[in-house]
């Protein structure tokens, strides 16, 4: 027999299929592949395509319309040079790291205290999520009223008898964006909260009753049992979180529109208020390429220690 | 429910637009929501239904600066509405050169436009390269200070006739509980603000030199570091308004809780609903009660091109309409603004309005800053000023010193 039918018969006995037949991988589950193509092109069309279109524009001079003159690095000296702009990522620095941590903090403690199978849990669950039903431009009206000095808890304090009392965010330049900050940790914590709940209800009973045994406090088992096993659960609520942080902007419409001055500005409103009201989309599309960029520093990184460096089984 | 039944109303919703082609509805786009502007724009409204046609309003809360960005993607994203507002001078001109602004020569020739819109400038800015794209419908002016009787008479003071009087009595103003100067937070009511303060104290040539020419060099010079240093005292007599909108700050001066408000001659028509009479409730200074000078701008419909024949004509008809004497005068009265025909009669014209006639009549009027710079130029300039009016950290050189490069790199 010759060496190549050899080889042909092992190849053969191993797999169980002729090599020349072995199905190409292009083809496999060809229905589900057919079905996906329309959402393929949809996310490589408008999410990449138009993700590249808006980056190419950053470069040209457009204004109401777009017009492929190109300037360079124009857009970006001008963006950089520009004082609104710069307060905003300062705000949203701000915004983005307290809202990070209070939410995860405060999500948890409330999961936690709510997991103490305490009563009426339900009752308290459907009170804290209840914000997160409404939108960002109903809760920014809401604590816009709330936060006004004229009639909100400054007038309800004042009209109790304590004349001198200041509280008025809103209005207040250097801690305007902490104002925003209470909306959007009243709308966001019950979401967390619940994702958090879930996350410890899965934790196996026997782990606290191990831990119980071994005369663990509490406080120690949630911190380095509780919490490092629910790994998974903070990551997801890290990226809802996140998320919302970098798209920040109907909140602030609603509760400030940017003021007082450009105090409560943030990179969102920045490109709206320049691609549309300034009739400026090159200046626009170049505040938007900055954020993508902003985020592609953050994730990527992330996404590379998280999928990269370890084999999937 | 039954296909046929499925079926024929379809049809009906196909067909009904076709029947009722003579008589086309109009979409009419506009920002005109507070008291005085709402009513003024029911009068176009109602001599347009008297045509046969239908106005369907439109209307787009939250200001101009909202409105805008909503109308221009309308009609660049092909669902133009049959007719729309914008302050004419710079706003729609992309637009226009793009082609999807409907050239409206032709009316024009036939109302004679030429002759009877006065001052000319108000259709020279509706006019790109000899045709005529829009449709002026009233003339605004920034230039006035607004002031409460009632809220002086409670200071103690006589109620001040130029803006230094105004400046002097903030103190008592402020010892009686009054908010001296009321400003909302707006950053065009900001900007709108120093753009007066500049050409009241600085004078028309000092307006022609930052706005027309715009020369870098005068707008870093002394003379525009005067109005900056006016502008901190405007900004001292304005800290604590604590309102956005500007119909709210003129519900201040109505209510006597501020003594005054630098805000365009649209102001008057809050006045007007809340049935106080000029002299009497409520004061006027325009040009601050400095300078003999205003601006006027003001707002045209634009009408975007349609592919609908009946729907094109009715525009035609709305066009001339709006021109119309009969609805000049009924609109305008209601606006508080002028009318933009010198041969009609305002009867009832008051006391302020009869202020601003002369001046324009004189011919002391100006090209107002949104026709000289186009929109990026007066965001940024708004930028700057919402910060400078909003925080007493920023100093007046330091803003100088930014409008500057603002207005030499200006378009």
């Amino acid at each position: 027999m010759p060496v190549a039918a050899v080889a042909f018969e092992e190849d053969f006995l191993m797999t169980g299929h002729a090599p020349a037949k072995r199905p190409n991988q292009l083809f496999r589950n060809l229905n589900s592949k057919i079905a996906s193509i329309p959402m393929i092109l949809v996310a490589v069309g408008i999410f990449l395509g138009g993700s590249l279109w808006t980056v190419v524009y950053s470069f040209t001079n457009s204004k109401l319309l777009p017009r492929a003159t190109f300037v360079g690095f124009d857009q970006y000296e001008r963006l950089w040079a520009s004082s609104r702009w710069i307060i905003s990522i300062q705000n949203l620095a701000i915004y983005g790291i307290l809202s990070l941590i209070f939410s995860l903090v405060i999500g948890f403690v409330l999961a936690a205290l709510m997991d103490q199978k305490i009563r009426f849990e339900n009752t308290f669950r459907t009170i804290f999520l209840y914000p997160f039903a409404l939108s960002f431009i109903v809760t920014g009206l809401v604590w816009q009223w709330i936060l006004n000095p004229e009639f909100g808890v400054q007038g309800i304090v004042r009209s109790l008898g304590w004349t001198s009392f200041q509280f008025d965010p809103l209005y207040d330049a250097s801690i305007v964006i902490y104002g925003i900050l209470i909306a959007g940790l009243w709308q966001g914590t019950g979401l967390v909260m619940c994702l958090m709940l879930a996350g410890l209800r899965g934790i196996d009973e026997d782990i606290w009753k191990a831990a119980r045994v071994d005369g663990i406090p509490m406080w120690k088992t949630y911190i380095f049992i509780v919490i490092p096993m629910m790994r998974p659960v903070f990551i997801t609520t890290l990226v809802i979180i996140a998320s919302g942080i970098v798209k920040v902007y109907d909140l602030v419409v609603a509760q400030t529109s940017g003021g007082p001055g450009n105090a409560s500005e943030v990179p969102a409103k920045y490109v709206y208020d320049y691609m549309f009201q300034a009739q400026n989309l090159g200046q626009g599309f170049a505040a938007s390429t900055m954020m993508l960029l902003t985020v592609a520093i953050i994730v990527i990184p992330w996404a590379y220690l998280e999928f990269g460096g370890k084999k999937r089984g | 429910m039954n296909i046929r039944a499925i079926a024929t109303a379809l049809a009906a919703t196909v067909v009904l637009p076709i029947g009722a082609a003579q008589a086309a509805d109009l979409e009419v786009t506009h920002w005109w929501t507070s008291g005085g502007e709402a009513a003024a724009v029911s009068e176009f409204a109602k001599a347009f239904d008297a045509s046969g046609n239908k106005w369907v309003d439109g209307a787009i809360a939250g200001g101009g600066s909202t409105a805008r960005p909503i109308m221009i993607s309308r009609i660049t994203g092909g669902d133009p509405m049959a007719a729309t507002q914008f302050n004419h001078g710079r706003q729609a001109q992309e637009l226009v050169e793009a082609g999807l602004m409907r050239d409206l020569t032709a009316v024009a020739e036939k109302g004679n436009w030429k002759d009877v819109i006065k001052p000319a400038s108000l259709l020279d800015s509706c006019t790109i390269d000899g045709k005529i794209y829009c449709v002026p419908v009233n003339i605004h002016s920034w230039q006035w200070l607004w002031l409460s009787n009632a809220a002086f008479e409670k200071a103690g003071v006589a109620v001040p006739t130029n803006w230094d009087e105004f400046v002097a009595a903030g103190p008592k103003l402020k010892e009686a509980g009054i908010q001296p100067l009321a400003l909302g937070g707006q950053a065009w009511q900001a900007n709108g603000l120093f753009d007066t303060l500049l050409l009241a104290l600085g004078g028309k040539d000092l307006h022609e030199a930052v706005y027309v020419n715009k020369n870098g060099e005068a707008a870093a010079g002394p003379d525009v570091a005067k109005i900056f240093a006016a502008a901190a005292q405007a900004r001292e007599l304005s800290i604590g308004t604590n309102v956005q909108d500007w119909n709210q700050a003129t519900n201040m001066v109505i209510t006597a809780k501020a003594g005054g408000q630098v805000m365009g001659d649209w102001a008057q028509g809050e006045f007007q609903i809340a049935g106080m009479q000029a002299g009497k409730d409520y004061s006027c200074l325009p040009g601050l009660g400095v300078s003999d000078y205003i601006t006027t701008g003001g707002d045209a419909f634009y009408f975007p091109v349609l592919d609908d024949e009946e729907r094109s004509k009715a525009q035609d008809t709305l066009a001339e309409i709006l021109v119309a004497p009969e609805t000049q005068v009924a609109f305008n009265l209601k606006k508080g603004s002028l009318p933009i025909r010198g041969d009609v009669d305002l009867a009832s014209v008051n006391d302020c309005m009869q202020k601003g006639l002369d001046i324009v009549s004189k011919g002391n009027a100006l090209t107002s800053t949104d026709q000289l710079l186009s929109a990026d130029t007066q965001k940024q300039k708004e930028d700057l000023m919402t910060e400078f009016f909003a925080s007493t950290s920023m100093t007046p050189e330091a803003a100088q010193e930014r409008f500057a490069e603002i207005i030499s790199s200006a378009d």
